[in-house]
């Protein structure tokens, strides 16, 4: 079994990140919960409609996860898909775990049941808020092949933390579409190297748009999520007023950039190509050395 | 619909909103109710400024008038499609609005939304889909995209989608279609003013979307795959 | 793209011990497997619901094949595929095999 997380099924994720034998499932594959729109479409259905849920222990503390599986139609949501996301939350509301983790891999709703995806996107967003409410914190993970988009990276940041790989990608609108609709002039998204510092993790480390980055293993993001559950949440009207200003500030400091690298030279970095050779301890030190109090959190 | 038009019928004896850029923003007067209104116009496509300034109003709302209730005006062609906007963390740009709103709500503020014109997936995700009751005008138009790009993208012929979109609501543009799915709450018609006084009356915080759409026939599994999950061992 | 289902049958296995089990995804060129325990006298029914039509006599001969290896009876097999090879099917049926008798303890 490979430890690398970019390379693991959303099952292989949670086997991995989780306690030893933890992991109860609720709608499992034998339970045959599929979609009934692909169906129609005559398109294969996967038994669990591409996203498993369940509760498990992580450190011996108790959370409800789901993860979605970026090898099934790109991860993307569906009307059933989405629910089982929905019920997960609903009943961390009711069951109060210590956690809630979002393993996200999705290109965000599914087409072939664009209304339905649509709609379970926006419910997803406001359960994951109703969670925050109730006291109990979201942590979203990234760093799967198809990145996190669409809704769901809107969805992705009403979370209550953001733990991302260099491998991870996070964003609204994926490159393709932005390039189909505006040229590639606007936005190759064959330029693999501009699309990283784009949607990578790096890039969205130092915008202040994930709290922690780690390297691709599955014992980092094990850690990592870890650390994100012991610190706690912080929903208040206080904490959205801090993040106006913040995403204010952004937008003074770097809303006439033209490219990432512009971003990072702003916030004190001489030789921005040089960040793409670092291994991750050594981009975190620096980032931390150079960024801290500008966009990214205090360690 | 021009917006102006919307908001007299909205609020006819007076309204106060004043449109910066593709921005609305202000306050009308509907029966015994003093709401507030926020909104977009020109099908804004909704950039990183547009959804701060948006949030910025839900804040100043949430801040000044405890309990005020809160009208979006939705008139958007999406998200923003820039490369810049992207660089820039748009989709945390829209999860923060999509927050103001949650904490409004949570702070006693009734949401309703309006679809006076057009929403279009992102641009509606993190307002008009926030509301805790959410209206259209019938000629409004909605969707995530279009058959054509659709048919491209699915690899299903654009006739197919097309005989298929006459008994699915599933896939297909249209305020109905969404009202089937449980998206939408209903359609005004008629008196606007009187619709807006019905919804603040009835508006409550709990999401019923699931619930409306296996009523309406739309939308069938959600709701029941939601309580299988609250149901599991 | 319509979708095929395909039925399989096979008595006389001998019938194995285990607990349900999911392996592979059901993304382009590959499938996923559901093997689940079922009273059937020792038979084992596999059933295949594909996206690529017109490959039943090789269906046939893959499942034929993995019934020889195993003997597997009282078993339920359930198979949604993408297009996935012979080879990646037989190799996806031995590995749902041995989880399914892992999961077992």
């Amino acid at each position: 079994m490979t430890s690398s997380y970019y390379e693991s099924t959303a099952r292989a994720r949670i086997a991995g990140l989780l306690d030893a034998n933890s992991f109860h499932e609720w709608l499992p594959a034998a339970e045959r919960v599929t979609s009934p729109h692909l169906a129609t479409l005559e398109q294969p259905a996967a038994f669990d409609d591409g996203v498993v849920v369940g509760k498990g222990s992580i450190a011996g503390k108790k959370i409800f996860i789901a993860a979605q599986e970026g090898g099934f139609m790109g991860g993307a949501v569906g009307e059933v898909h989405g629910a089982k996301i929905v019920g997960m939350l609903e009943r961390a509301v009711r069951d109060q775990p210590a956690a809630v983790l979002l393993l996200l891999e999705t290109g965000g709703v599914r087409l072939q049941e664009a209304n339905a995806g649509l709609i379970a996107v926006s419910e997803v967003m406001r359960a994951i808020l109703s969670a925050r409410a109730a006291g109990v914190p979201v942590i979203v993970a990234i760093g799967g092949q198809y990145g996190c988009f669409g809704g769901m990276g809107i969805a992705a940041r009403c979370a209550t933390a953001i733990i991302i790989s260099e491998e991870g990608r996070l964003g609204l609108s994926g490159p393709e579409v932005i390039e189909t609709a505006r040229g590639v002039e606007e936005y190759d998204s064959r330029d693999r190297a501009l699309v990283w510092r784009t949607v990578g993790g790096k890039h969205r480390y130092l915008l202040g748009e994930c709290d922690t980055i780690v390297p691709d293993s599955m014992e980092a993001f094990r850690n990592a999520i870890i650390a994100s559950i012991e610190n706690g949440d912080d929903w208040s009207l206080q904490a959205l007023e801090r993040e106006q200003q913040l995403l204010g500030d952004r937008l003074q400091r770097f809303g006439d950039c033209r490219d990432s690298r512009d971003i990072w030279r702003k916030l004190g970095w001489p030789d921005p190509d040089a960040i793409a050779m670092m291994d991750n301890d050594e981009f975190v030190a620096a980032a931390q050395k150079r960024c801290a109090k500008q966009t990214i959190k205090a360690p | 619909m021009d917006w102006r038009k919307v908001a007299t019928q909205l609020f006819p004896s007076v309204y106060d909103v004043k449109q910066e850029g593709d921005l609305l923003y202000g306050q009308g007067r509907c029966g015994k109710h003093t709401v507030a209104v926020i909104g977009t116009t020109n099908h804004a496509e909704v950039g990183a400024e547009l959804a701060l300034a948006m949030a910025a109003a839900v804040l100043e709302v949430t801040n000044k008038y405890p309990r005020r209730p809160i009208l979006f005006l939705v008139d958007t062609s999406g998200q923003r499609l820039r490369h810049r906007d992207e660089m820039l963390g748009l989709n945390g740009y829209m999860a923060h609005l999509a927050k103001c709103v949650e904490m409004a709500r949570r702070r006693g503020h009734t949401i309703i939304s309006l679809v006076y014109e057009q929403a279009l997936s992102g641009g509606f995700l993190a307002n008009g889909m926030m509301a805790d009751r959410c209206a259209a005008l019938p000629e409004a138009e909605i969707r995530v995209m279009g058959l054509p790009a659709m048919a491209r993208v699915t690899r299903i012929s654009e006739e197919r989608l097309a005989e298929l979109s006459k008994t699915s609501p599933v896939f297909a543009p249209g305020a109905n279609n969404y009202l089937q799915m449980g998206g939408l709450d209903e359609l005004w018609e008629g008196d606007l003013s009187a619709c807006l006084s019905k919804a603040l009356e009835h508006a409550d915080a709990i999401d019923h979307r699931r619930v409306r759409g296996l009523e309406r026939g739309g939308r069938k599994l959600a709701d029941v795959v939601v309580n299988r999950v609250l149901g599991s061992a | 793209m319509a979708m095929e289902n395909l039925k399989y049958r096979f008595d006389g296995g001998k019938p194995i011990s285990g607990e349900t089990a999911i392996v592979g995804v059901l993304g382009s060129g590959n499938l996923e497997v559901l093997v689940e325990p079922a009273r059937l006298d020792g038979a084992c029914e596999i059933e295949v619901s594909t996206a690529a039509r017109g490959f039943g006599t090789i269906w046939q001969a893959v499942m034929k094949d993995f019934f020889a290896r195993h003997h597997a009876g009282d078993i339920r097999i359930s198979v949604n595929d993408a297009g996935a090879t012979p080879a990646i099917v037989s190799l996806r049926l031995d590995q749902a095999i041995e989880t399914f008798k892992g999961n077992h303890k």
